[in-house]
């Protein structure tokens, strides 16, 4: 197997302004993602899943932002490249989905323009040629009409189109990776799931491999291999999607699965939300930030900070994590 | 004929495929939903200055200064330069042409016809309004470009030379810049009218692209590889256009009144007989007392177009203002 597509290895962000104390937005996390595999990224709002796809893509602001650690897409490290060699890369390599599709696009260019631009920038072709192939794009992800939409503005396009656009804007020169930050988040709820099978539709089957960020456990269980859940900008814990669902270890991946309302659920089963906000967490370098929500904290936990290790073929970072029946024959991972 | 089929029924397999909550109607329109959601902001716009009584008197004013200045060559009865009355001028009695047949504002103290002038004088004004605002704002544009573009160090000088010049009150500056011609002429008092307002425009445009620069569709864009010359001229700039173009209203009017002003300061062009409003002003200062009438045409002229772009202006600046969207 050898390498990964992408390598992400101790990535930190820490955002410093004058006068203000730093704060800690990304703090040392590592995964990987490989060829044609989604990789979930799920966490409350707030707890550094935006900044983390930011500086994979390298759109962190160059003053403010410390960015450290490595990350690495085919081998190559990516922090330290310049804008321009960036730009090469981006939209090419690498494509990012927004969350707010009304904002992402341009309002004073019509939308054929925003596509045939990156197709000329990134696989050379005419005006003419990108046209086509502009059309062609709108077409896949399900634009109906597609030769009159190139005309449009934005605004002229209702909010499903326009992340349909956005996301045929993104693929348009195939990269390799995708991330797409809370793509169904700015939508109606009938029209995410759309989204949601268009986009694992175009990466199945392809060796585009997606990096799938939401709040929401429930987007993650359709579409994603491998998750991991972020809290207070570390990763706490890692898992195949299967063994996520059926057994969570975390105790706040288990808060998130008792919060979302599920199908196979017992009639009459409540909704439990996680106590608290992220306001109350403490500092990781005191103990564990999630300590002061958690239902299964202990003394320790307040004083000596989880480490992220392996447990049951994933990773997990927590004192006393939630029972699960033990493993049925060791060494099957 | 078969081509506008094939999309229906391919449109018709894509709605089938993907159910029947696809956002799109049987005419292919988007949702409502998605209608009142993405108006944009020039229609939005649009539709509350359509309403508001304020612009529409100003458009008023300025729409019938515009056609008198087109007009003017074809109504004006005399040629405004020809002393017609002059046998009726009496500099010792302060006597002037009064009203009279074919001449219904009188002559000026040349004889010449003062309704005659007044017409042609509106050319003058709508030139020079128009050409020194023209002027400004291409200068603010390249200047505001810069620094908004650049950032960095360019910004600040830039930005240096712009505050120096923002910091001299703008007819001061305007009179110092239209004394440093060795040849006054009416091309100086656009010129001088113009380069007051490029520091205004340049500042305006710089501080929208800043913050145009930090939008998610810039991001966007950034994270497409998108070329940085393309970034500012494609995606920033053109939305950066806004609030300058709204300036570019009021200062018509700021140019009408600086033009007439250094004009009525004897800094306009030499020889008077192209009229021009701010300098009929100036002329007429000796007779204030004797004959007021001559002061208060082109006083009430200068005033009523100024105010007509200051209108137009000002409810173009509400009517763009985000934070008077409902
Ligand atoms: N430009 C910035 N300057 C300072 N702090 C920031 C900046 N961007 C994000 N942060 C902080 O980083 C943390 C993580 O933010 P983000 O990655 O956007 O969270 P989310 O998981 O909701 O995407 C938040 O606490 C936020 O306040
Ligand atoms: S380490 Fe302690 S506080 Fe943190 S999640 Fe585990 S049990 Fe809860
Ligand atoms: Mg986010």
């Amino acid at each position: 197997m050898g390498m990964a597509l992408l390598e992400v290895r101790d990535l930190s962000v820490v955002f410093r302004r004058r006068g203000e104390e730093p704060t800690i937005a990304v703090d040392n996390i590592s995964f990987d993602v490989e060829p044609g595999q989604t990789v979930g990224l799920v966490g409350e709002s707030g707890c550094g899943k935006s900044v983390t796809s930011l500086a994979i893509m390298g759109l962190l602001p160059s003053r403010g932002a410390e960015v450290s650690g490595s990350v690495t897409f085919e081998g190559e490290q990516l922090l330290g490249l310049s804008q321009r060699q960036l730009d090469e890369r981006r939209g090419r390599d690498l494509g990012m989905v927004f969350q707010d599709p009304l904002s992402s696009l341009n309002p004073v260019v019509p939308i054929g323009l925003q596509i045939t631009e990156v197709l000329e920038r990134h696989r050379r072709m005419s005006r003419k040629e990108a046209k086509v192939e502009g059309e062609h794009l709108l077409n896949r992800v399900g634009i109906p009409d597609p030769n009159r939409r190139l005309d449009e503005y934005p605004h002229q396009l209702s909010g499903g189109m326009r992340q349909r656009a956005l996301i045929a804007i993104a693929l348009a020169c195939r990269p390799r990776l995708l991330i797409a930050d809370e793509p169904t988040t700015a939508l109606d709820v009938t029209i995410q799931a759309q989204i949601l099978s268009l986009l694992s539709e175009l990466v199945s089957g392809t060796d585009t491999a997606l990096i799938m960020i939401t709040h929401d456990l429930g987007v993650v269980a359709g579409l994603c291999d491998e998750v991991n859940v972020m809290y207070g900008g570390r990763i706490v814990e890692r898992a195949q999607r299967h063994a996520l669902f059926a057994e969570p270890r975390h105790p706040y991946t288990h808060g998130l699965l008792a919060s979302i309302p599920r199908l196979d659920a017992p009639r009459g089963e409540k909704l439990v939300p996680i106590r608290g906000s992220v306001v109350d967490n403490i500092a990781w370098s005191r103990g564990c930030a999630f300590a002061p929500r958690c239902p299964n904290q202990l003394e320790q936990c307040w004083s000596d900070p989880p480490e992220l290790v392996e447990d049951r073929g994933g990773m997990l970072r927590c004192h006393n994590p939630v029972e699960v029946a033990p493993l049925a024959a060791e060494g099957t991972r | 004929m078969t081509s506008s089929r094939a999309t229906k029924i391919d449109r018709l397999a894509s709605v089938a495929a993907r159910g029947p909550e696809f956002e799109v109607g049987p005419d292919g329109q988007g949702s409502p939903n998605g209608h009142d959601a993405g108006v944009s902001l020039a229609v939005s716009a649009w539709r509350r200055l359509r309403r508001n009584p304020v612009f529409i008197v100003g458009a008023v004013m300025i729409g019938l200064f515009v056609l008198l200045a087109v007009l003017a060559p074809f109504i004006a009865p005399h040629d405004p330069a020809l002393r017609l009355l002059e046998d009726q001028v009496s500099r010792a009695n302060n006597e002037i042409p009064p009203p009279q047949d074919g001449y219904p504002l009188g002559g000026d103290q040349y004889g010449r016809d003062l309704f005659s002038r007044m017409l042609l004088g509106s050319q003058q004004t709508l030139l020079v309004a128009a050409l020194a605002t023209v002027i400004g704002l291409g200068g603010g544009l390249v200047l505001g470009t810069l620094a908004g573009a650049f950032g960095g160090w360019v910004d600040s000088v830039v930005m240096r030379i712009v505050d120096v010049l923002l910091s001299i009150p703008s007819l001061l500056l305007a009179v110092s810049i239209g004394a440093l011609f060795a040849e006054q002429s009416q091309f100086t008092v656009i010129l001088a009218v113009a380069i007051v307002q490029i520091p205004i425009f340049a500042r305006l445009l710089r501080g929208t692209m800043l913050s145009v620069r930090e939008s998610d569709h810039v991001l966007a864009a950034k994270a497409l590889g998108v070329k940085r010359r393309a970034i500012v001229f494609r995606h920033i700039l053109p939305n950066s256009l806004g609030p300058v173009i709204v300036q570019s209203t009021l200062v018509l009017a700021i140019a009408v009144l600086d033009a007439a002003a250094l004009s009525f300061l004897g800094l306009g062009a030499a020889d008077d007989s192209t009229p021009e409003w701010g300098q009929m002003l100036g002329n007429a200062q000796d007779f204030f007392d004797s004959q007021p009438h001559l002061a208060f045409w082109p006083a009430g002229c200068i005033i009523v177009v100024a105010l007509g772009f200051t209108l137009v202006g000002e409810s173009m600046r509400e009517a763009l203002d985000p934070r008077q969207r409902r």
